[in-house]
């Protein structure tokens, strides 16, 4: 049930965003997350906006977990 | 030990347990906040569904599952108001083009309580009078501490929920420093998952006690504090029945009292007494993590998915369930 989806901001009107996820249009409140900007991918849940992804620091995690991943398949 | 119904069900999806050394061994814990809600408490609101006619919004989630009498499904086939919405801000829309009372049903774990603490801030300046709010919200933090005191469970670390985490931080989790258990944020993706176990077992090889952070992309050290900020200013920690655990001391959350006219437990004078499991049912030790769902004499012949007794085997991220659906233990 803490799934939550990582969407981009359309556009904002106040504490709410329009989000896409996937092609889908929906709505997000910003309510925690106010330093969010047209563009950015915020995590959605429950109709709620409650992280902000960093691009750059999406890609970093991703590549250190991917570097993990080969090491152990070399070892196993 | 992972205790996040999501996990459970990747790590069964992906075959992940069946992968691992036999020194390995994933244990699923009461990560799954629809399988803890007392069946107490979804009798309470369906009843007041069925004789006071009165709209209970509530999540998909919690649709199926049983109470000690019935399902919202159920009294839902039997004429009364049960409505499925996909956020609190849509039991907000209910209630503004309704005349009749809406009670938003308010379950969840840390990831969902900053939406419903929004939504009832929201009725409350806008003066929404026709809706409340019944909550059942439990904490993710308490309930490892109470498991780290058992001592019929032997955890040797935690894989810790990552979409929590994105709230709470990886502060809140104390309790297992000072038990001497590490954790490790985790996502939820297989490649997130492997590297939660081995960032665990690396922790664990050099004896270290330690909260690591593997969901870096997601979960920033300090959670999300706005988002914190809001629960406070709405709800205060009480005690609250797990169904199939029993009383976690400042395990749940309760509106303060300047909130108390959207309190659906106020307004209706609504209880969640007593934590009656059906005959038979493992699932209060399949929770803890005492027993696999194998274990439990029900599964897979008198519990199936289609024809479920206990809270594990409904909700689609129940142990259960996801030990039905892919195998679990070898």
């Amino acid at each position: 049930m803490c799934l939550a989806i990582p969407a981009r901001v359309r556009s904002i009107r106040g504490t709410i965003a329009e989000v896409e996820v996937e092609g889908v249009v929906t709505s997000a409140d910003l309510a925690v997350l106010p330093d969010v900007k047209i563009g950015d991918y915020v995590l959605v849940h429950a109709g709620l906006a409650i992280q902000k992804y960093d691009e750059e620091d999406a890609l970093a995690n991703l590549e250190l977990i991917r570097e993990l991943y080969r090491a152990v398949s070399n070892n196993g | 030990m992972e205790v996040c119904g999501t996990h459970t069900m990747e790590i069964g999806r992906l075959g992940i347990r069946q992968l691992l050394p036999d020194s390995v061994r994933l244990i699923s814990g009461p990560g799954c906040p629809v399988c803890v809600t007392p069946a107490a408490y979804i009798d309470a609101a369906a009843e007041l569904a069925v004789s006071q006619g009165v709209c209970i919004a509530t999540f998909g989630d919690l649709f199926r599952v049983p109470g000690n009498r019935r399902s919202f499904a159920q009294v839902k086939a039997a004429g009364a108001g049960i409505e499925v919405v996909a956020s609190p801000r849509a039991a907000l829309d209910l209630a503004r083009k309704s005349s009749g009372e809406v009670v938003f049903t308010a379950v969840g774990f840390e990831t969902t309580i900053p939406a419903t603490a929004a939504a009832v801030k929201a009725a409350a300046s806008e003066g929404i009078t026709n809706l409340s709010f019944f909550v059942a919200h439990r904490l993710v933090p308490p309930a490892l501490d109470v498991l780290l005191a058992d001592s019929s469970l032997r955890i040797s670390g935690f894989l810790l929920p990552g979409h929590v985490s994105a709230i709470v931080g990886a502060g809140a989790y104390g309790t297992l420093i000072r038990r001497g258990v590490p954790g490790v944020i985790t996502g939820f993706e297989a490649l997130d998952i492997l590297a939660g176990i081995c960032g665990l077992l690396g922790l664990l090889a050099g004896n270290e006690v330690a909260i690591k952070n593997e969901y870096t992309r997601v979960v920033p050290e300090d959670g999300n504090p706005a988002a914190r900020r809001l629960m406070e200013e709405v709800y205060e920690p009480c005690d609250a029945i797990w169904r199939g655990i029993g009383m976690l001391p400042q395990s749940g959350l309760r509106l303060r009292p300047e909130f108390a006219a959207f309190d659906a437990s106020v307004r209706y004078g609504l209880k969640e007494q007593g934590d009656e499991m059906p005959e038979g049912c493992g699932c209060g030790r399949v929770l803890k993590g005492l027993i696999p769902p194998e274990e439990c004499l029900l599964f897979g012949a008198a519990c199936t998915p289609e024809n479920p007794v206990g809270p594990c085997m409904v909700s689609s991220e129940g142990s259960c369930a996801a030990a039905f659906k892919y195998g679990g233990a070898r």
